[in-house]
């Protein structure tokens, strides 16, 4: 394969990866403290109207981003007032988000289906954008591909390395333990929680504000479930969900290469290619159960209640 | 103050009453919406609830709506009492349509009832087919039942999409994705003189019936009970976790399937791209307002195709957009989980003791 080829696939990989990066972000900060969100489309639908409803009426794409991230927590919000003050099945109220978020997108984001903006434009760093290869790959995105790089290096670190990071694995694993040593878990886990619906309002921002700068009804495509299952994938660590996010990113262009090279396959069929490559991923990696076991977070989707304990 | 107290058991009454204390709540959010939209709640509501009651027309079409509705929500509601998590009605439910017309194009006039009943047949098969692919994977290699069956959700609509774009495209339709009209030998029997209403809702009002029947009253129904809330006490009572696991699947699935091509072979007549507008995920809902029990499901269903049928009038009536109707679903389902806490607790007045009382949330978090 030519090389000119090669890097505009692992570029067009990158840009189709960071939604999935950003959101899954956020769903991993999400498990990591125990609960977990199935709305991630909801929000991320949302999201991506509030960014381009914002974008469009102020002609500013910053306040469209800022509006985005909080479509996405409001969201996120209704999500935690309901599983972690009513200790509802975290399932069925994830489902809800997502059925509620598509409904309210639609509707109030109806008026705009077919409206334009000018989206995000890519900024080549001077120097480094020139580094044959390299500099394509990472250096001549829009500041919503940078901002990604900084928050996995961010989340990383948080994690990792720091003592917020240990609370909030620690509220994940056994939350019964880290109340009695004095942690507030619901106020952890709140946190979590908002940081997960931030982070997929970002992830629809960039869809609606850079990807394809428009709105439409559904436009995630079901890009929040994919994400879900890239948390799997990357067994709950930071690291691989980069690494995942760009794997996936490229089975999702896949199509497009195909067509490129002069395939003549139905443009349905090949619209099913990333949601047969995300059930393919996920027979592989789920074949050793003991090893997802020992991966997820230990009280993944358990409520805690201190008043029946 | 008010404060919430844990309740030592769950209580029946407030069970019965949470979905309807849910749709009181859903009705009142909405009332607030619509007049922030500027329009009356009041003749919002009628467009809404009472008019798609009000004559024979529209209670016909009421129960095109319905007939999905129940046939999904019945088969989901066995997966959901199982502790299955099947989310993959609107897959199974569009591939059965898919398959279902490949059998309808084949008829022609002179095809006997025999052609239908195998077109029914094979639209059903394809939805169990669908359902059957997410189980063995979780059988065999333990994925997450939600996740496989929603990417089945979004394979079965592209399948659908090339079906209606390309081998089943009517060769004289000027190119549009639409399938030829079925033949009438293959359409199913009305009920109605006017209206579009068929046998299908009948069916599906016996298939709930039956389910309900054999959820409640036979061995295997109790078998599939114990392992939904007790899946421990289950395995010691020796209960098969793989014939229930694939029963419930594989009748969700054809059930869902039977929805497809009872909506292709009944009030469509033809394979077109929007065979469905969110019917299997609008069944999750069905299934938890009619409490995970067939013969709740039953009024569920006709409550939830009152919901789409209304919303279908408003477009018209009070030029409102169709998402409005997923809008409502969203809110009730918010709604209904959120009531279910008044099974598992109470709510219980405290006369202020004057010192400031620990808020419920901070309560919740014990001796922190």
């Amino acid at each position: 394969m030519d090389m000119e080829l090669l890097q505009q696939i692992l570029v067009a990989a990158i840009k189709t990866g960071t939604p999935l990066l950003l959101v899954a972000l956020g769903e991993l900060i999400c498990e990591k403290s125990g609960v977990l969100n199935l709305g991630q489309e909801g929000m991320m639908l949302m999201g991506a109207m509030a960014g381009f409803a914002g974008a469009y009426f102020t002609g500013n794409l910053a306040l469209g981003l800022l509006l985005a991230v909080i479509a996405g927590m409001l969201m996120a919000g209704i999500f935690g007032l309901l599983s972690l003050n009513l200790n509802t099945n975290q399932v069925a109220t994830g489902l809800a988000l997502t059925i509620f978020g598509t409904g309210l997108s639609a509707f109030l984001g109806a008026s705009l289906v077919g409206s334009t903006i000018n989206g995000f434009k890519a900024i080549s760093i001077p120097l480094l954008s020139n580094i044959p290869m390299l500099g394509a790959l990472l250096f001549q995105h829009d500041i919503l591909v940078y901002g990604s790089f900084a928050l996995v290096a961010i989340t990383w670190w948080v994690v990792n390395k720091t003592r917020a990071g240990l609370t909030l694995r620690a509220v994940g694993e056994n939350p019964y333990s880290a109340n009695a040593l004095g942690i507030k878990v619901i106020k952890v886990r709140y946190i979590a929680v908002l940081f997960g619906g931030a982070m997929a309002g970002l992830a629809g921002a960039y869809m609606s504000l850079s990807y394809t700068p428009m709105w439409m009804e559904n436009m995630t495509a079901g890009r929040g479930w994919i994400a879900l299952s890239l948390v799997v994938f990357a067994s709950w660590r930071v690291g691989y969900l980069m690494v995942g996010a760009y794997l996936f990113g490229a089975a999702s262009i896949l199509h497009l290469v195909m067509q490129g090279i002069g395939f003549t396959i139905s443009p349905n069929l090949l619209a099913m290619m990333p949601y047969v490559a995300t059930i393919v991923v996920m027979v592989m990696i789920s074949a050793n159960p003991i090893r997802q076991k020992l991966a997820a977070p230990m009280s993944l989707a358990k409520p805690f209640d201190a008043r029946r304990h | 103050m008010l404060k919430t107290q844990a309740r030592l058991e769950s209580s029946k009454l407030m069970s019965w009453l949470s979905p309807l204390i849910a749709i009181v709540l859903t009705m009142l959010v909405s009332s607030v919406m619509f007049w922030a939209l500027d329009i009356n709640p009041a003749t919002a509501f009628k467009v809404f609830i009472i008019d798609p009651l009000s004559d024979g027309y529209n209670l016909g079409e009421l129960m095109v709506k319905t007939t999905p509705l129940l046939l999904c929500a019945t088969g989901l509601a066995l997966c959901y009492k199982a502790n299955i998590w099947n989310i993959g009605a609107e897959g199974q439910l569009l591939v059965g349509a898919l398959v279902g017309s490949y059998f309808a194009l084949q008829a022609n006039e002179q095809s006997g009832y025999l052609w239908l009943l195998v077109t029914l047949a094979a639209g059903a098969l394809a939805g169990m087919i669908w359902a059957a692919i997410p189980t063995l994977l979780h059988q065999l290699f333990h994925t997450n039942l939600i996740l496989t069956t929603i990417m089945l959700n979004y394979i079965g609509l592209y399948l659908l999409l090339w079906g209606v774009h390309g081998p089943l495209i009517d060769p004289d339709g000027f190119g549009f994705p639409e399938s030829a009209i079925f033949a009438d030998s293959v359409l199913l029997p009305t009920i109605m003189e006017d209206g579009r209403a068929s046998i299908s809702i009948l069916l599906a009002v016996v298939f709930a019936i039956g389910s309900g029947i054999i959820l409640y009253r036979t061995l295997p129904g109790f078998q599939l009970r114990v392992f939904g809330s007790d899946q421990p006490a289950a395995r010691y009572a020796g209960y098969s976790s793989k014939f229930i696991v694939w029963s419930v699947m594989l009748s969700a699935g054809a059930l869902a399937g039977f929805a497809g091509v009872a909506e292709v072979t009944g009030p469509i007549g033809q394979l077109i791209p929007q065979v469905s507008p969110g019917y299997g995920y609008a069944a999750i809902i069905v299934a938890y307002l009619g409490r995970l029990n067939p013969f709740g499901i039953i009024f569920a269903a006709f409550f939830m195709g009152t919901l789409y049928m209304g919303s279908d009038l408003a477009q018209i009536e009070l030029g409102m957009p169709t998402a409005i109707t997923g809008l409502f679903q969203g809110v009730l389902l918010f709604f209904l989980l959120a009531c279910d806490f008044l099974i598992h607790y109470k709510i219980v007045w405290q006369p202020s003791a004057g010192v400031a009382q620990p808020s419920s949330s901070s309560a919740k978090q014990g001796a922190a």
